[in-house]
């Protein structure tokens, strides 16, 4: 039996099947990340005072604003993309949806660049109480290499501006981006003391700083076990990366695999494409509030 | 938008210079989140300690841009009556779990961590 209301109205409602369906799922949507935005709300007003990361200082903005703008690109494809076969041009129609999928593989690729500045940034504690915060540049069974970043002048000025009046665990420079190793400055759950400083000098430490094992207490890369704000974290961008991959994969199929159905049944395929842009609009739209919650405020 | 029949590239110019014009908006509400946040708003208006006025601009942008990819790439500025419907009962799912949670916001328990 045919599938109904494929292309004309269903006389009581107005609208294709799939269009219905469609935005039915989208309204579920929006409150499953409702929910995981109110548990940020939650986490981030019950943080005890000073480990909520600062604003700014816990990810590079710049990835995250590329990101952005990948995707407002790609959702302006996949509308021109429709259009396109509105007016007929199925060529063009393809032209665009290549745009768009390039644009979601340049997401997932910004995405995966940004965790593995995370899941490669480790803070060790050592026995005696000081802190090396910095990126793995070797491990072996006797010691760890870690790569610190020295401070610069720039940066420090102007964590220190934006910083202004937030809670602080220490006096260090907070880094501006995952690249910069020095994220102590309201990025840690502990109020411990100031990373990368020597306990005996007192001068900073940068370079590739050498820990013997048997010197460490505790070793902990910034994955979402780290610290509250790195769950949410990954929590919220992990399912709407999952997003941009589901989204992804539907409207590579109605691209590729599926694009015979524009011979045989053109209308039906036009609303396919129509739907499957509804949902990647969507992944677009959280990414607008999530951007600004999690790099900016 | 019911063209089914053949049309020129003047005609497919001219129907998506809107969403031209949408796109060019996005990018500047980008640019201007970011821009913003560069800025202590709560320290220029006297509330040293605070983060309000930059979490409320900056929520007010996202809700501009949100807004914009709704209305205009989504097409809810002219949709079937059930959509609306349905998007109705979303909104107020939402803003009640949003309510709720804002609601709880004082009477959560004031944590302290000590370290020795």
């Amino acid at each position: 039996m045919d599938i109904p209301f494929t292309t004309k109205p269903r006389p009581d409602t107005g609208l294709y099947n799939a269009k219905l369906g469609i935005w039915l799922f989208l309204a579920s949507e929006v409150m499953l990340f409702g929910a995981l935005f109110s548990s940020y709300i939650m986490l981030r007003i019950g943080a005890p005072e000073g480990t909520w990361p600062a604003p700014g200082t816990m990810l590079d903005p710049i990835p995250g604003a590329i990101n952005t703008v990948v995707l407002i690109i790609s959702s302006i494809t996949v509308v021109l993309a429709w259009v396109s076969l509105k007016f007929n041009n199925f060529e063009q129609y393809r032209k665009y949806q290549a745009a768009t999928l390039a644009c979601a593989l340049a997401f997932m690729c910004i995405k995966a660049y940004e965790y593995h500045g995370k899941f490669n940034h480790y803070e060790v504690i050592k026995t005696d109480g000081s802190i090396v915060d910095g990126h793995m540049h070797e491990e072996t069974d006797e010691h760890v290499i870690l790569t610190v970043h020295a401070l610069e002048e720039e940066h420090d000025d102007h964590a220190h501006a934006e910083g202004d009046g937030h809670n602080h665990a220490g006096g260090g420079a907070p880094a501006e981006g995952d690249d910069h190793a020095v994220e102590k400055e309201g990025g840690s759950p502990y109020l411990g003391p100031e990373p990368n400083v020597d306990p005996t000098t007192g001068e900073h430490l940068h370079g590739e700083i050498t820990i013997l094992k048997s010197d460490i207490e505790k070793m902990e890369n910034y994955g979402p076990w780290h610290s509250t704000y790195l769950a949410i974290y990954f929590t919220l961008t992990g399912l709407h990366a999952l997003h941009v991959c589901g989204g992804a994969l539907v409207i590579f199929m109605i691209w590729g695999p599926l694009a015979g159905q524009w011979k045989t049944d053109p209308e039906r395929y036009t609303n396919r494409v129509e739907v499957s842009g509804l949902f990647w609009h969507f992944v677009d739209l959280v990414w607008i509030f999530l951007f600004p919650i999690l790099y900016l405020l | 938008m019911d063209a089914s029949h053949d049309h020129g590239e003047h005609d497919f110019a001219s129907h998506t210079r809107q969403y031209k014009i949408i796109f060019a908006l996005l990018i500047i509400g980008t640019v201007l989140t970011v821009a913003v946040a560069q800025f202590d708003l709560d320290a220029m208006a006297g509330m040293h300690g605070h983060n309000y006025i930059n979490i409320i601009v900056g929520l007010l942008i996202a809700t501009t841009k949100a807004s914009l990819v709704m209305l205009f790439f989504m097409h809810l500025i002219s949709e079937k009556q059930l959509i609306y419907l349905v998007l109705g009962f979303t909104f107020f799912f939402f803003a009640g779990l949003m309510g709720l949670t804002i609601w709880a916001m004082s009477d959560y328990p004031k944590l302290s961590v000590v370290f020795d």
